[in-house]
Order: structure tokens, then sequence, then C-alpha cells
């Protein structure tokens, strides 16, 4: 179990970076969107790790506040986005 | 529980852990890798619906609490109807704003779409391209 935890927090964190990296790069800023998206979906994987490893629930509801502000965020941002257009990213 | 079914269950929830972190890793290759905006869409989505459902299988398998099991169900159903919206979306901006290669496309379903809401737009004086409800 320590192992495989072990190893999800590196694979994890990997995949945090590589995200990072896509969000500071863009080029586009629905790039970032998208990169935004990802990460908040690595935030609560690791959420989910951390209650796996210690067998408790309490940060259930902290990962579906996770996603609603992802979704919150990305239909926003999307919103705008197409608004904008014309003035370039 | 017996000892035999307690490592089983640990055992799963180790492979659902790997295997939901592998998906974000996955999604971040794909981010990082891929061309335009609509593939790395379709990479970043991974986590958020497949890898989700590991770690939440993950966390009720740790848990063996049955009486939990509706509340974890629930985050992920929620997440399966959010991410669709947001990701419907973000593609239909992505197309709005021509954020998206051209040649990579094989079939483009939204662009007659588009040329029939700018034609009957324009028989009728009015401007389609600008109002916020054909979008």
């Amino acid at each position: 179990m320590e192992a495989a935890v072990a190893v999800a927090a590196v694979l994890l964190g990997a995949g945090a970076a590589g995200t990072l990296y896509r969000l500071a790069k863009g080029p586009s800023l629905l790039d970032r969107v998208v990169a935004t998206d990802v990460l908040l979906a690595i935030v609560a994987a690791a959420l989910a790790v951390e209650m796996a490893y210690h067998q408790h629930l309490n940060n259930l509801i902290l990962m579906v506040i996770v996603s609603l502000i992802g979704f919150i965020g990305s239909v926003t941002v999307a919103r705008f986005a197409t608004q904008t257009a014309e003035h370039g990213r | 529980m017996s000892p035999v079914a307690d490592t089983v269950l640990d055992v799963l929830t180790a492979v659902c852990l790997v295997v939901g972190a592998l998906m974000s890793l996955a999604a971040a290759i794909g981010l990082v890798r891929f061309p335009d905006l609509l593939t790395r869409m379709h990479a970043g989505s991974k986590p958020q619906v497949f890898g989700l459902l590991l770690m939440l299988t993950a966390v009720a398998l740790a848990n063996r609490d049955p009486a939990m099991v509706p509340l974890i169900a629930l985050g992920w159903i929620f997440q399966l109807l959010t991410v669709p919206v947001s990701a419907h979306m973000v593609g239909r901006s992505t197309y709005r704003t021509k954020h998206l290669n051209r040649d990579t496309l094989t079939q483009d379903d939204l662009q007659k779409v588009l040329e029939r809401a700018q034609e009957s737009g324009s028989r009728d004086g009015q401007q389609t391209d600008g109002s916020a409800g054909t979008r």
C-alpha cells in the first residue's frame, strides 16, 4: 500500500509538472483553460489518494467543490474567449 | 473481515490508485505533445472521468463502508454531468476563435450549420454572428 501511494504520488507529480508546462506555455487562452482543468483533476486525484491511504472520507466534499470550480471556471472563460476573439489571444 | 479478503482489497486499492495516477500522467503527456487544442482536450478528459472513477473506487475499497458508496458515486456522477458541458463550451469556443488546425480535421459538421445560420441571418437582415443565443 505504501509503495502504491509512493508510485501514485510520483505519477501525479509528473502529471502536474507537464500540465504546468502547458499552462505556462499556452499558446492560446483555451489551452490554458484545458490545462487548468486537468490540473484540478490531478488535485482531486491527490485528495483521493490521501483519503485511500488514511482511510477516511473527509476530503470528499472538497473533491466535489474542486470539480465544481473547474466547471464554472472553464465555462466562464470559454464564454469570454468567444466574445473577445477579434482581439487575438 | 478475513485477512485474505483484506489483502485482496488492499491490492485492488493499490492497483486502482496507480492506474488512476497513470491517467493523470497520460493526460499531461497528451497536453505537452499533442499539436492543437482539440486533440489536447481529448487527452485532458481522461483523468477527469476515468481517472476519477478509479480514484473514487480506490477510496471506496480502502474505506470498506458500503453506506458511503452512494456519496462517492454521487461525486463521480456530478463530474460526469459537468465535464461534457465544459468540454462543449471550450470546443465551441475553440472553433469560433479558430484555434484549431484544419488539416487534422477529418469531418466538420459545424461549418454547414454555421453557413446555414449565416444565410438565414442575412435573409432576415439580422446579424446572427453576434447574437449570444446561437452559440
